[in-house]
């Protein structure tokens, strides 16, 4: 008996060991207490204020983009051919497109001359491989993406957006952020984004969702001045833009500026995608910010050739739909180059992001936020602790009285249990959320329950007459099973809300199974231990304080 | 101290008035629900776009309402969420049938846009300290404490902004509405302070949080939180089913069935809404009325292995008498910790803790009064079926019935 009690002691002993360095690990000073505390046991988004965000990527952008791109290369191809036809465009897509459009997406060439067709099929094979063509009639052909290709270009679509929106949070610089596919890959198109700690979600869900398409291209020679709408453009050239020109407006620098529109042209001389890295500074006059960047080999070439035949002439910078930048140029540029006459450091510091991470595969939309602000984390956890130690305190009043000396008993193994909560949490760094922290004050209210259920039960065997160890023994015993059973219909209902909960419902689910499993190993093995300990010096005749 | 030594309340003889009660708070619960048109869904549930809002003064709902409603697409609620331990909180939210995420997401812009124009000073230049952030304070003042000879490196500029808005966040909830608060911030002097008062204001008002749940998103936690639940039942009847006999395992769960209708109602007529974390509550609950049901039909199934002759009433009556001490201490002592939360838990857990507040009560009472019951009558009319005679033959062996698998019930 007295060496089983002591092997008990020690495994109690070491156990509370563990969970104290897990928790607070060895600190020198108090600041170092908190500090260690705050990094071993990780906060939630609820209590540490973030932003948690599902975007959706428009796959149907990714399908229309192959689409036209299938459709220039049908049409170079043909003309070497001599097949012409009257139209050709890509259908399918409803207005504004949705992702479900993604599967209607096809390619509609209508007027071909019959004696061609023959012609047309093999040019359709060769040159667009991963497509299916249909004839609707004599004359008019619909292509549509085989389902193996259309699927593969949805995932990759979702991928690449996953990967760029994964470069642009790292150059956030938040710590823990998390990106990844969110429900059924193949059936939903959607991302999941956790940014813990963020303070300004706008401006993040901006950076995360902007498409970053980057051009920079032509301004038309005779008409470089600005134009003040579009309307006054269109009367100014004419009524109509000439061959592949087109109006684009100039983001407004300073409120309540005249619009400004500028003629140019539609095929950009480099894109984004001939950048290879991007910084963002002060620019030469004060209160002004560039971006300055570097080209690949490739776009090197591209751009000396432009800019060498070009000298004297201006170029627009056009960031999606607008244009940020218009720049005379001065001469030859080779292989980098500064985007100068920026509004703000923040827009220099995205633009030179958008540059790095390269532009999306697709829209992405916002389909999903919850974000909550910093203030409302900490008055969280401020509320979760008073009303822990409210609860606490209660319950153990409430014990103490009712059950006397053994009711220290209760106690210690109630301390010992929320102990090795919190440090079942901190080792497995699970996320603590505030319904989290209701968990562990319900495991409180909830782990007593097999403390009363054991003293009850020692209660009614000590009516019965038998002697204390007999009372205690029988005690532990009968309880057992019902104490099995109460914890497992929890914790069944803990396991599902985990599997089907986020974020915080799940945090709740953690700490609620893990409270009652913790609760297993307190309310008997220590429980069993402490009445050991103070019934080893006795004999078996004194009466128990219960 | 013992409250319940020896007590021989005749519980299951009296069964017939709390029945009843049952049966009308139910009907009152599912009368409530239909009358407002079905249940008030928290965020998570209904789509729409919302934000909760502290004010510095008591907020007037209709100025707000009315100001949104101008800008915004939809329609527009305004919430007073005081209590709690929330002050001058509201919570405004839109909701339009058929709006697509794009919309909700403007919506949500424009919501901003509108407090700020019509709380706060938009046309001043300055920046709103109690709505920024710390990239944002730090841009705005870099420039304006170089130009006041306030020398300071990057980092430190940092720091102070951070610094700031800490002290705003942590020590003030957010809102301050005197710069003078700000006195205790780290490295704060007169000549940082001139700055802020000349490039930042205080708006009397600070969001606190936000939500957007489109259409797509919206049904997808709708379905989850519909199968968790559903999930988590029958897991539950399924190991009842293995411990007990059928006809406890169907009075335990037509007793939780109870305790969930009965909470639903209490909220529909508390007009409050049902979130994720109140289906989670909803689902513990279950969890802790099995646990009370167990253990009592644990108490009944060992007292009837001792007493073959005895009617199953007095049996039954005499188990719950057993326990009864263990369900109200247990009991208690839970309601004790739910009550902590309920009362300073803060707004975030108020539905929470106000589901687990009524579900104990109501789980408790449900164990003894509904659960037994139920076993009782199908005892009885089992009994009536097996002998027409009555006052003869012999006692009918319930050992057998109650045991499900013998080796198992053995402790």
């Amino acid at each position: 008996m007295q060496k089983n009690l002591k092997t008990r002691l020690v495994i109690i002993v070491v156990t509370i060991l563990l969970c104290v360095i897990g928790i607070i690990g060895i600190p020198t000073s108090k600041a170092d207490l908190v500090a260690n505390v705050k990094n071993h046991i990780r906060l939630g988004l609820d209590l540490k204020g973030g932003s948690h965000l599902v975007m959706e990527v428009q796959v149907e952008d990714a399908i229309k983009g192959d689409a036209l791109q299938t459709i220039e290369r049908l049409q170079q191809a043909a003309v070497k051919q001599g097949i012409v036809w009257n139209s050709a465009e890509v259908a399918g897509l409803s207005e504004p497109p949705t992702v479900d459009d993604a599967d209607k997406v096809n390619i509609l060439i209508k007027g071909i001359n019959p004696n061609k067709a023959s012609d047309f099929r093999s040019l359709a094979s060769t040159e667009a491989p991963t497509y299916i063509l249909y004839s609707l009639n004599a004359t008019d052909y619909s292509l549509k993406l085989t389902p193996s290709d259309l699927n593969e270009l949805k995932k990759q679509a979702v991928q690449g957006a996953i990967d760029t929106i994964s470069n642009r949070i790292n150059d956030m610089g938040v710590a823990e952020t998390s990106v990844q596919q969110y429900g059924q890959s193949g059936a939903d198109y959607q991302i999941l984004i956790e940014l813990p700690g963020i303070d300004d979600s706008a401006h993040a869900k901006e950076l995360i969702g902007t498409t970053a398409v980057l051009q920079i291209t032509g301004v038309d020679k005779q008409h470089d001045t600005p134009f003040s709408s579009r309307d006054d453009a269109l009367a100014k050239l004419g009524g109509i833009l000439p061959l592949n020109e087109m109006l684009v407006k100039a983001k407004p620098r300073v409120r309540g500026q005249a619009d400004e529109w500028y003629l140019v042209n539609k095929i950009p001389v480099i894109t984004g995608r001939d950048m290879r890295s991007a910084r963002a500074g002060q620019g030469d006059t004060p209160r002004t910010w560039q971006t300055s960047f570097t080209l690949s080999q490739d776009g090197g070439r591209k751009f000396a050739r432009f800019t060498g035949d070009h000298v004297g002439d201006k170029l627009a910078v056009i960031l999606d739909n607008d244009i940020v930048s218009v720049a005379t140029i001065n001469e030859r540029i080779e292989d980098s180059g500064r985007i100068m006459g920026l509004g703000s450091q923040e827009e220099a510091s995205d633009l030179s992001h958008y540059l790095r991470s390269g532009s999306l595969p697709a829209r992405v939309t916002t389909a999903f936020e919850n974000t909550v602000g910093p203030s409302l984390g900490a008055d969280s956890i401020h509320q979760g602790i008073v009303a822990g130690v409210a609860g606490l305190l209660a319950v153990i009043v409430v014990m103490l009285v009712y059950y006397k000396r053994s009711g220290v008993n209760a106690v210690l193994a109630l301390f010992l249990n929320t102990v090795i909560l919190l440090a079942a949490i901190a080792y497995l760094h699970a996320a603590l959320t505030l319904p989290g922290i209701a968990g562990v004050i319900l495991t409180i209210g909830m782990a007593v329950d097999s403390n009363v259920l054991i003293f009850e039960r020692i209660r009614e065997e000590l009516r019965t007459g038998k002697g204390t160890f007999a009372a205690v023994d029988t005690g532990f015993n009968k309880a057992w099973w019902t104490i099995v059973d109460t914890h497992v219909t929890t914790v069944v209902s803990c396991a599902f809300l985990f599997l089907f909960g986020e974020g915080p419902v799940r945090g709740f689910a953690v700490t609620l199974t893990i409270g009652l499993i913790a609760n297993v190993f307190t309310a008997v093995f220590v429980s069993r231990t402490i009445f050991n300990w103070e019934l080893s010096g006795r004999r078996g005749t004194e009466p128990l304080s219960i | 101290m013992e409250l319940f030594k020896n007590t021989n309340y005749d519980f299951l003889g009296k069964k017939w008035p709390f029945i009843i009660a049952s049966l009308v708070l139910s009907v009152a619960g599912v009368t409530s629900i239909i009358a407002k048109g079905g249940l008030k869904y928290g965020i998570d549930f209904k789509e729409g776009t919302l934000i909760q809002v502290k004010f510095a003064n008591p907020p007037e709902d209709n100025k707000i309402r009315a100001a949104m409603l101008q800008k915004v697409t939809g329609e527009v609620s305004v919430q007073d969420l005081s209590g709690n331990g929330a002050v001058n909180t509201v919570e405004i939210q839109t909701e339009a049938k058929g709006q697509g995420e794009s919309e909700m997401n403007t919506n949500q812009n424009v919501m901003r846009a509108v407090l700020t124009a019509t709380f706060g000073q938009p046309g001043s230049g300055k920046l709103d300290l109690n709505n920024t952030s710390v990239e944002e304070l730090a841009n705005r003042l870099r420039d304006p404490l170089a130009r006041a000879g306030v020398a300071m490196s990057e980092q430190q500029l940092q720091t102070l902004a951070s610094g700031i808005l800490g002290e705003i966040n942590t020590h003030h909830s957010g809102l301050i509405t005197n710069f003078d608060d700000l006195r205790s911030v780290p490295g704060m002097n007169s000549g940082i302070m001139n700055t802020l008062k000349q490039e930042c204001y205080l708006a009397p008002f600070h969001v606190v949080s936000a939500q957007m749940v489109g259409p797509k998103v919206g049904a997808k936690l709708r379905q989850k939180a519909l199968f968790a639940t559903l999930y988590a039942l029958a897991g539950m009847l399924v190991y009842i089913a293995f411990r007990f006999e059928w006809i406890y395992g169907l009075g335990a769960v037509i007793a939780c069935f109870h305790d969930t209708l009965i909470t639903i109602g209490l909220f529909s007529l508390f007009n409050k809404e049902i979130s994720m974390t109140v289906i989670a509550a909803l689902l513990t609950l279950v969890g802790y009325s099995m646990n009370d049901t167990i253990v009592i039909f644990d108490r009944i199934r060992e007292n009837l292995k001792f007493s073959r002759r005895e009617p199953l009433e007095a049996v039954m009556n005499r188990a719950v008498n057993q326990t009864l001490s263990r369900t109200v201490m247990t009991s208690g002592l839970t309601f004790l910790t739910v009550i902590a939360l309920f009362i300073w838990g803060g707004p975030v857990l108020g539905g929470f803790s106000f589901a687990l507040v009524c579900g104990i009560i109501v789980g408790t009472y449900s164990s003894v009064f509904v659960a037994s019951p139920i076993v009782l009558f199908w005892h009885n009319y089992a009994d009536k079926r097996r002998k027409p005679v009555v006052g003869g033959g012999p006692a009918t062996p319930r050992v057998e019935t109650v045991r499900k698998n013998s080796t198992k019930a053995v402790r």
